[in-house]
């Protein structure tokens, strides 16, 4: 190092120009709240990674119904239990879409061939000869749609509760966290499985089920940051020019919310996608024709030894929404929470 | 902490009360007798079942008794399984459940606790990476599809393991991992990042400034530590895996207390399916307040009235 400072010809060297008014230029340019967000998010691969995987599972939702030509509904016994066959893929021997199948002999035959069908079933078809790659993303639309309906109305009872709660405090809040408290202390599962008795199965039944006590986590979460906020000096500004409670909250405080409510709201909808499927499992889900995920996997898992497919395709299907829900929650969280902040 | 804790058993028995008497009229609402699904009664024969099991009476009544009962521990009688006492049917279920629970718990902790400190040690290394990914998939793989590809994959293709029932050390291995997987996952993220922030603290810098060897500053002085939080997070997971073991019972079909719930579901078994409800909802609280007063006992920074929560 000290001899390349030698090196260096004294002409290169010129004063800095001191000028107070520059000291004050703020060079890069001022990032809000969200494009800060947007900036940390888009350095987490394994979140943007996520974000796309979503995406498509969200478009093949609506168009995957659409693009096989085949309804979820209609019957063809004579197609029944066929195995996965895609046109192009099914030449290529270890990719399971070639349309054979393992018999009790452990003989591989081509069902195709042996039943002469000449129609192409992506995922194959299930015991009554119905399209399954048209069963699963209609599933997987109708489970996309409970969980985010769930979300959506634990967000709004959870955010006004709890907003509700710690703002106001004194008697208030403590009538109603004694509420929550005794709320929380009932499994969550234990008593959607009691709602879904009494409502019978249904889309609208099963979300209501999911809110009943779904929202207590989102209330506790906002309450505690309610607490923090209205003690901070804008909020009092506020308060002093006249504003009403109403709207101090809907304008002042709601908008530093926004990055907890997201983030529950992240971490409510595989939940929600979850509990669907577990209560479809235990025999609690919708009913036929209707599908979701949750009960193509049970449907599939009864076959599991005959037909595999039948339960590995939704349970990859749902793993998949799983994981990759998970990791963007972890992503906004790390993106969104101040206190994982430096 | 006397107080707190009066208050707490207070809050404990107020929401039992109010689940009992939830599920109590709940049941009751519910359309439908438990006795359709029998031989066609005449409605004489109806008339004497009903008085029989206490059905004829106003509801209040039946409430009250119901209620009553419940304090002495009797949980009434079944309908279905030939009017075995609902008290003798869930208690005598309860040992697989148990079993079940405890070594999936201790499974997956213990694995958790290793793969998080390995993780912790090795930052940015494939064993991260691994553990990471572990983690992130267990905690997303819905408990029932796991154990559905386990026991097709090991119980029927590898034929290796048992599929079925619980009859012996060997049956309760394919449930034990499908039910470890979730605490695991957990275990191994809270431990991760607790360890990486131990890790940085300034007692480990200075007990490697002493010369301390890598084993010691890891485990004697670094693991202690970030158990803490670790062992008050394992509590409510402890807690899921009780209704985690109701599907993982019916997959198995093991005769306990999650396969009982969810048979009286479909039999329409009411009386089974409050008593079973109450007994779930009663070590649900149990278990959360054992938990909060353990954060007391283990870190003394933690005050239980007032502060902290």
């Amino acid at each position: 190092m000290g001899q390349h400072e030698k090196n260096i010809p004294k002409e290169r060297f010129s004063p800095a120009v001191i000028d107070s008014s520059k000291g004050e230029e703020i060079n890069k340019p001022s990032l809000s709240f969200w494009q800060d967000a947007w900036l940390r998010v888009r350095k987490n691969k394994a979140a943007i990674a996520s974000l796309i995987i979503v995406g498509l599972v969200i478009l093949m939702a609506f168009i995957g119904p659409l693009i096989s030509g085949k309804d979820h509904q209609t019957q063809k016994v004579a197609h029944n239990n066929l195995p996965p066959r895609v046109q192009g893929l099914e030449n290529i021997s270890w990719l399971p879409f070639d349309g054979v199948k393992v018999n009790k002999a452990g003989k591989e035959i081509n069902v195709y061939e042996q039943r002469n069908v000449d129609e192409y079933y992506w995922f194959g078809t299930d015991a009554l000869g119905r399209d399954l790659f048209t069963r699963v993303w209609k599933g997987t639309q109708i489970s996309l749609y409970i969980a985010f309906l769930a979300a959506f109305i634990d967000m709004v009872i959870g955010v006004a509760y709890g907003a509700i709660s710690g703002y106001f405090g004194g008697r208030i809040d403590n009538i109603m966290q004694r509420i929550t408290e005794v709320l929380i202390g009932i499994p969550f599962l234990v008593v959607v499985i009691l709602m879904i008795l009494l409502l019978k199965p249904g889309i609208i039944s099963l979300t209501i089920a999911l809110t009943i006590t779904g929202w207590v986590g989102m209330s506790r979460v906002v309450r505690a940051q309610v607490l923090k906020l209205k003690e901070q000096e804008y909020v009092l500004a506020s308060r002093t020019l006249g504003n009403s409670h109403f709207k101090i909250m809907i304008k002042h405080l709601l908008p530093n919310l926004v990055g907890v409510i997201i983030i529950n709201t992240m971490f409510t909808i595989p939940n929600a996608i979850f509990s669907e499927a577990f209560l479809s499992f235990i025999g609690l889900g919708l009913q036929d024709p209707l599908a979701s995920l949750g009960t193509l996997i049970d449907e599939g898992f009864k076959v599991l030894r005959l037909h595999p497919y039948q339960m590995i395709i939704p349970a990859v299907v749902i793993s998949t929404i799983m994981v990759t829900f998970n990791m963007l929650a972890d992503g906004l969280r790390d993106a969104l929470d101040p206190k994982m902040r430096d | 902490m006397g107080k707190y804790l009066l208050q707490r058993v207070f809050y404990m028995v107020l929401t039992l009360f109010l689940i009992a008497s939830l599920t109590f009229f709940l049941m009751k609402v519910i359309p439908g007798t438990p006795f359709a699904s029998q031989n066609k009664l005449s409605p004489a024969q109806m008339e004497i079942m009903k008085a029989k099991y206490g059905l004829d009476q106003p509801v209040p009544v039946q409430y009250a008794k119901y209620m009553g009962n419940l304090l002495k521990g009797d949980f009434g009688t079944s309908f279905q399984f030939s009017n075995r006492a609902v008290g003798d049917l869930m208690f005598q279920r309860l040992g697989p459940s148990a079993q079940l629970g405890f070594q999936a718990m201790v499974l997956g902790s213990v694995l958790g606790i290793f793969l998080g400190v390995i993780a912790a040690l090795r930052q940015n290394s494939w064993i991260d990476y691994g553990s990471t990914f572990i983690a992130v998939v267990g905690k997303s793989i819905p408990s029932f599809v796991f154990a559905g590809l386990l026991q097709y994959y090991i119980g029927v293709k590898l034929g290796w393991l048992p599929v079925l029932f619980w009859k012996g050390f060997e049956y309760t291995i394919m449930p034990t991992i499908a039910l470890a997987l979730f605490p695991l996952a957990i275990a191994a993220r809270f431990m991760r990042t607790e360890m990486i922030d131990v890790l940085n603290s300034d007692y480990i810098t200075l007990a490697k400034a002493k010369g301390a060897s890598f084993f010691d500053i890891a485990f004697k002085h670094a693991l202690r530590n970030a158990l803490i939080p670790v062992v008050t997070v394992l509590g409510p997971v402890f807690v899921s895996l009780m209704t985690g073991s109701l599907v993982i019972e019916k997959i198995f079909a093991i005769p306990g207390l999650g396969e009982q719930f969810v048979t009286s579901i479909t039999l329409n078994d009411y009386p089974v399916i409050m008593g079973t409800t109450i007994l779930y909802s009663a070590m649900f609280v149990l278990i959360i307040l054992i938990v909060d007063i353990l954060y007391g006992v283990i870190d003394p920074r933690i005050r239980l009235s007032g502060g902290k929560k």
